[in-house]
């Protein structure tokens, strides 16, 4: 056993309003510069709908992620080592600009420079590839909201998928207009298809924490990362040349700050804090031959931090102390290991992606009210749940590779611990039976309750902060952190919102100064 | 022998290989960050599918044959009883395939470059230097191949003056003279080929040095460790990078 720590994000999908606030404050910290105009590491699609960059989870066209072949082992989709290297010279599973969208900017200048005229003056969109006019005809969020109706909807694979296995009825109910949002970062996978398919060995993760990251002095723009993430989270830095992706903001978390998308987001949806693994095991878990169980083969990889041998592996692997009691606190681990609430998006890519995400229940909630029945009722809400089965079907394919029952169990839950925390709140005789039905005892469905309606600051991130042995690396950081504790309760020097800008350590290549947005 | 021409094939030689390794040197160590093909795929692709690989392929073949060529001595193959014509013959059939296919690739290449907005508006000048340079070296080497097979001129034997001038220059005991033997084609191709070394440095061209052979063998996932390289904001200025104020 070979333990390892892993820095994962849940995200509870319930809560999220689809601001994109998310999407901008990691546009503005990490890729507000030319050559990733069209890059979003945190991007938020209306599902359903086909998603950024477009029909990324059509798996036959860029062939991305992993499969298992005949004799039971892990291939990348892309094909062989061999056939990678031959491809080097054009990779033909490369995604075109036009499948994320032509950046543009508008003629401000034009404004107040045009001469008096009879028109009022317009700021024409201007390329920013071409530096040419041009009509703009999509964008990250083209189909936000559902947007632009039917005929850009029907493209989502996931949809054209359940057309084919299932009856009409399905689709029937998706045109009544059944949407959610889904919040969308590199998952920092324990398998990165990525990470094996960089011809330059640029890609890497990270051994403390497991963030996947490229080294920009290493790549050398083979592009075959862009094809082979299944997720479509490399972007490929088209001034630079080089590959760029989602860092989990490593350098606030070194600090024990969450990420920029977790710390921004309004809905507070996202939690932050380590799993412990077997890495050992991860090559096997991702080659089950089932598809519908690599989401338990993905639970059984993660250990049990309170565990005295997993304990005592993970000492012997070098993680620190304090890491240990941030993996025992982790808002994560029990999301998805304890509760069994949170899923893995796509497990079957087989990459083990470490961002989770708690199903939407409000959909069905909303429907039973407006049919006139009490929408938070234990019995209603357990056969509503079976009865919508239609959007169960469109989330087993995200989350559970078309296994509808992990789905169910996990709206079960949640739909549980709304009627059983009615009770209380509205003064009445807890119901232990509502808990018993799910399969939960009273205490820990309260404790989810509070982890994911009450959701304090220091309950949603649980960070750990870079090694002491380490802490004088972070010396010139502006200020010293030394004794100071950023961890749990975080009343440090940056209080509970963020308080003094924290220096963010993007490196300017002198040359990017000369190839300033136009 | 005049002073231009020890200029040419006695000094020049030996200054192209001092910039070549010396600027490669220097590159690797203060602009690793530059140093990666840039490629233009993201833009345009359907082109690039056909042109990409017919150019480098090609090249990857003419690199082969000037290998054999220039450094392979006629004794050698005459004693593996190998005659001048069968020579000759294998020689300009699959190296002039491999020039047909690498001009046909960068005339594509360059027709893309110039024909797709988004690829010309990313070609920088030093790009755009590079093109003339990497185009002249190839016609001058397709003539050269040509005029050596009799199509262009009279028929002339290389491996009597070029590859014996080659090996002079590598093993540091320069024959100028051996050159100036041969046809004009051939002392053109060898001026732009070391002009071509000269620049190779500064270019894209670099990305030819860093062929990933090693992915073959090394494992699929790659751990690094956070140790080993010192943490953000604290790491060593790395040369070429701006220091970042805040």
């Amino acid at each position: 056993m070979k333990v390892m720590a892993q820095m994962g994000m849940v995200m509870n999908l319930d809560k999220c309003i689809g601001c994109h606030t998310c999407s901008v404050t990691c546009k503005q910290a990490w890729t507000n510069r030319t050559g990733l105009e069209y890059a979003w590491f945190n991007n938020v699609e209306t599902r359903p709908g086909q998603g950024y960059p477009r029909r990324y989870e059509d798996q036959e066209k860029a062939k991305g992620g992993w499969i298992r072949n005949s004799r039971g082992r892990l291939k990348l989709k892309g094909g062989s080592k061999a056939r990678r290297l031959l491809s080097i010279f054009s990779n033909p599973k490369m995604l075109n600009i036009k499948d994320y969208y032509e950046p543009w900017t508008y003629e401000y200048d034009n404004l107040i420079t045009a001469p008096l005229g009879q028109q009022t003056p317009v700021a024409r969109p201007k390329s920013l590839l071409t530096g040419k006019p041009m009509k703009i005809e999509w964008s990250a969020n083209w189909d936000d909201d559902l947007g632009g109706g039917p005929a850009n909807i029907e493209k989502d694979p996931i949809l054209q998928k359940l057309a084919e296995d299932v009856t009409t009825k399905v689709k029937l109910a998706f045109e009544q207009t059944f949407m959610f949002y889904l919040p969308r970062i590199c998952e920092h996978c324990l398998n990165p298809a990525c990470v094996a398919a960089c011809p330059s060995g640029a890609m890497y993760k990270r051994e403390e924490d497991g963030i996947v990251l490229v080294d920009q002095q290493q790549c050398r723009g083979w592009r075959m990362c862009v094809s082979a993430c299944p997720y479509k989270k490399i972007y490929f830095n088209h001034k630079t040349g080089k590959a760029e992706k989602c860092t989990l903001c490593y350098p606030r978390l070194e600090l024990g700050l969450p990420t920029v998308c977790s710390e921004t987001c309004v809905g507070r949806l996202r939690y932050l804090g380590l799993f412990l693994y077997d890495a050992d095991k991860v090559a096997e878990a991702a080659a089950t031959e089932d598809e519908r169980d690599l989401y338990q083969a993905q639970l059984d990889l993660l250990l049990d931090p309170n565990d005295e041998e997993v304990l005592k592996a993970a000492r012997a692997s070098g993680i620190p102390e304090d890491w240990l009691i941030a993996a025992q606190n982790s808002p994560v681990y029990k999301l998805a290991k304890v509760y069994k609430i949170a899923l893995p998006l796509h497990p079957e890519y087989r990459t083990m992606p470490m961002v989770w995400y708690v199903p939407p229940l409000s959909p069905i909630v909303d429907v039973l009210t407006e049919t006139g029945h009490d929408g938070e009722e234990a019995g209603n809400l357990f056969g509503a749940i079976n009865a919508l089965r239609i959007p169960l079907a469109y989330l087993a394919e995200l989350f559970s590779a078309g296994d509808i029952e992990v789905v169910e169990n996990t709206l079960r839950k949640l739909s549980a611990m709304r009627s059983y925390m009615r009770d209380i709140n509205l003064g009445r005789e807890p119901r232990p039976e509502i808990p018993e039905a799910v399969g939960m005892d009273q205490e820990s469905i309260y404790e989810m309750y509070r982890l994911l309606a009450i959701a304090k600051y220091e309950d949603r991130y649980v960070i750990p902060a870079a090694h002491a042995e380490q802490a004088k690396d972070l010396e010139n950081m502006g200020c010293s952190l030394d004794g100071v504790d950023l961890g749990a309760n975080s009343s440090g020097p940056f209080g509970q919102s963020s308080g003094n800008p924290v220096p963010v350590t993007i490196e300017n290549f002198h040359i990017m100064k000369d190839r300033q947005t136009q | 022998m005049s002073s231009p021409n020890i200029l040419l094939w006695t000094v020049l030689p030996y200054i192209a290989i001092a910039a070549f390794v010396l600027g490669l040197v220097w590159r690797f160590k203060y602009d690793k960050f530059n140093w990666t093909t840039r490629s233009s795929q993201i833009y345009e692709g359907k082109l690039l599918r056909i042109a990409g690989p017919l150019f480098h392929l090609g090249l990857f073949a003419v690199i082969g044959g000037h290998i054999v060529g220039l450094l392979v001595p006629q004794t050698f193959t005459d004693k593996l009883g190998l005659s001048h014509q069968a020579y000759h013959l294998g020689a300009v059939t699959m190296g002039g395939g491999a020039g047909v296919a690498t001009l046909l690739g960068i005339s594509l290449l360059i027709y893309r470059r110039r024909t797709s907005a988004m690829v010309f508006a990313a070609t920088t000048r030093n790009d755009k230097t590079m093109y003339i340079f990497l185009v002249a070296t190839l016609l001058a080497g397709s003539s050269a191949t040509l005029s050596s097979a009799g199509v262009l001129g009279e028929e002339h034997n290389y491996r009597e003056t070029v590859g014996p001038w080659a090996r002079s220059i590598l093993t540091f005991s320069p024959h100028g003279e051996y050159m100036m033997a041969s046809p004009l084609a051939f002392r053109i191709h060898a001026v732009a080929a070391m002009s071509l070394f000269i620049i190779w440095p500064f270019t894209r061209l670099v990305h030819s040095l860093s062929a990933p052979v090693g992915y073959l063998f090394r494992p699929s996932i790659v751990y690094r460790s956070r140790d080993n390289q010192s943490t953000s904001g604290s790491r060593e200025a790395r040369p070429g990078w701006e220091k970042v104020k805040y």
